[in-house]
């Protein structure tokens, strides 16, 4: 049950990863990767989005719209749901912590539109995934986001210097990167079916 | 008398003077290859220059940059020797170009050429390649099968049809079937043509300890490299005797010796700190053997490298030596 569990975890973070695989969250992968700071952040603003909104997607799917037959509705109410989430997450963190709102204020909104967010919990339906496989999924995949998130900064901040071709400096030389990112991600391809 | 200013460099330290030096010790194994496999290597190796410094010129000219200068660095000749010589020896010769292209032209120049690209280019071009085409990738010459030598070139230009049979996995994927056919193993363990793996393998052990001695590479990286290897694969041996391959099959088989002094040595995509050069190459070490005997592909050394190389600026940034005199932050 426990390596399971673990299957998941190391799937969700390495083998599926959601930028490099799955290849869902691109706009905030190649927007916010500039520089590591806020790479960080919003990892962590994500990370924490993520995780709440598998549960709370999870939650309503099973107990809202499968006993009323309304599945049809589903990418509709989990868009609702996720939006309703940051913002929640957004008031409560600005009453509580204002130090933690003035480092993830910024990112929080733009995590609405981050398709990942809405993939994964999708996706969760689609492998039929109970509440705490849902959970561990959600939270794999945001972990994932966000370490290639950082890794990807590092690299771009180092890729600042170099001698790019004219025509390949800024998104395309980052798209031409993320690329070879996902080919060296491939390599972990397997490692969740090892028995 | 005459006074010169500094720098008082005696040695020439040129990238020409580096290359030269890592071409030549790579010539003991390319040797024992050729012996012992076939003279398959050799064709893949002159595909593979002429391929480098074709593509090398192509791309210096179109963004005007010194000809000569570049070209006789040395540079893309050692990626082009890398690429060939992990390449199977019976790889049809567009195989050998394609990666080859790949690895001068977009993991090389489109960065900015020499000293700036953020990826292994041999290793880019060995992924992209088993990615594409993991059937001619995985088509090495079976043990004990002696393909003649022209019968190798044939099949590399393409003028024989190829055949099944006198082709196997690599002895690291045909133990990996095995034990996951709950086989297990008994036995010497099988390495690949006979015994002649192995013995490749220590010929580009004394080429890299040659490289040592040379201070064109130091001991941090083989070091750490084969350290972790053999550790990881010593313990998993120790725990379960019949289900892992002992850590000499590990070190000697595949590309651990080739990838522990030629390839992660890369000083251009590899971490540049004393301690991060020890973190990247035991992150290589343990991952290539994660990825060779849990994971989907036959050998896991490009891969590991490529993913480590993600790794590299942040292993840097935070390795990076105090700086003498100065206080901790």
């Amino acid at each position: 049950m426990i390596s399971h569990y673990l299957f998941i975890v190391i799937g969700a973070v390495l083998v599926n990863n959601v930028v490099l695989v799955k290849i869902l969250g691109l706009c905030p992968f190649m927007g916010v990767s500039k520089k590591l700071e806020t790479a960080f952040g919003m990892g962590a603003a994500t990370t924490f989005v993520l995780t709440v909104a598998t549960g709370a997607s999870y939650i309503i799917d099973h107990y809202l719209l499968m006993p009323f037959g309304l599945e049809y509705l589903r990418t509709l109410s989990f868009i609702v749901t996720i939006a309703a989430i940051v913002q929640l997450t957004e008031m409560v963190i600005q009453k509580t912590s204002p130090v933690l709102h003035q480092v993830l204020g910024i990112y929080l909104p733009l995590i609405t539109t981050n398709c990942a967010v809405l993939g994964v919990p999708l996706l969760n339906v689609a492998n039929h995934y109970d509440f705490v496989e849902s959970l561990l999924f959600g939270m794999g995949s945001a972990v994932g986001f966000s370490l290639v998130l950082v890794l990807f900064a590092g690299i771009r901040e180092r890729i600042e210097g170099a001698d790019v071709p004219v025509h390949f400096r800024g998104v395309a030389i980052a798209m031409v990167t993320a690329g070879l990112m996902s080919l060296a991600f491939m390599g972990f391809s397997g490692l969740d079916k090892y028995q | 008398m005459e006074f010169s200013t500094s720098p008082y460099l005696l040695k020439d330290t040129s990238v020409r003077r580096v290359m030269t030096q890592v071409l030549l010790a790579l010539v003991p194994g390319i040797v024992a290859y050729a012996l012992l496999i076939g003279p398959g290597i050799l064709a893949q190796i002159a595909i593979a220059t002429l391929t480098a410094l074709a593509a090398e010129a192509a791309m210096l000219r179109l963004r005007d940059k010194p000809l000569a200068l570049f070209l006789g660095d040395g540079s893309a000749v050692v990626t082009a020797w890398l690429v060939a010589i992990t390449f199977p020896p019976v790889a049809p010769w567009w195989l050998t170009v394609v990666g080859v292209l790949f690895a001068i032209v977009v993991a090389k120049h489109l960065y900015g050429g020499l000293g700036q690209n953020p990826f292994n280019p041999a290793m880019i071009a060995f992924a992209v390649c088993i990615v594409s085409f993991p059937a001619l990738m995985s088509q090495w010459p079976g043990p004990g099968s002696h393909l003649a030598p022209a019968q190798q070139l044939d099949w590399i230009f393409g003028l024989a049809p190829r055949l099944d049979g006198m082709t196997s996995a690599t002895p690291l994927d045909a133990l990996k079937t095995a034990l996951r056919a709950d086989e297990g193993h008994s036995g010497p363990l099988p390495f690949l043509a006979g015994n002649a793996q192995a013995v490749i393998a220590l010929c580009y052990l004394a080429g890299g300890l040659f490289l040592v001695w040379r201070k064109i590479i130091t001991w941090h990286i083989p070091t750490a490299f084969l350290g972790a290897m053999g550790l990881l694969a010593g313990l998993l041996w120790l725990w379960q005797p019949a289900g892992f391959a002992n850590p000499v099959f590990h070190l000697l088989g595949g590309g651990a010796m080739l990838g522990a002094f030629f390839i992660a040595t890369d000083p251009v995509s590899g971490a540049t700190t004393p301690r991060g050069k020890l973190i990247f190459a035991a992150g290589v070490g343990l991952l290539a053997y994660i990825i060779r005997v849990f994971g989907g592909y036959p050998d896991g050394i490009a891969f590991a490298v490529l993913i480590m190389n993600i790794c590299v600026p942040l292993i840097d940034m935070y390795t990076q030596p105090k700086v003498f005199g100065m206080k901790d932050q």
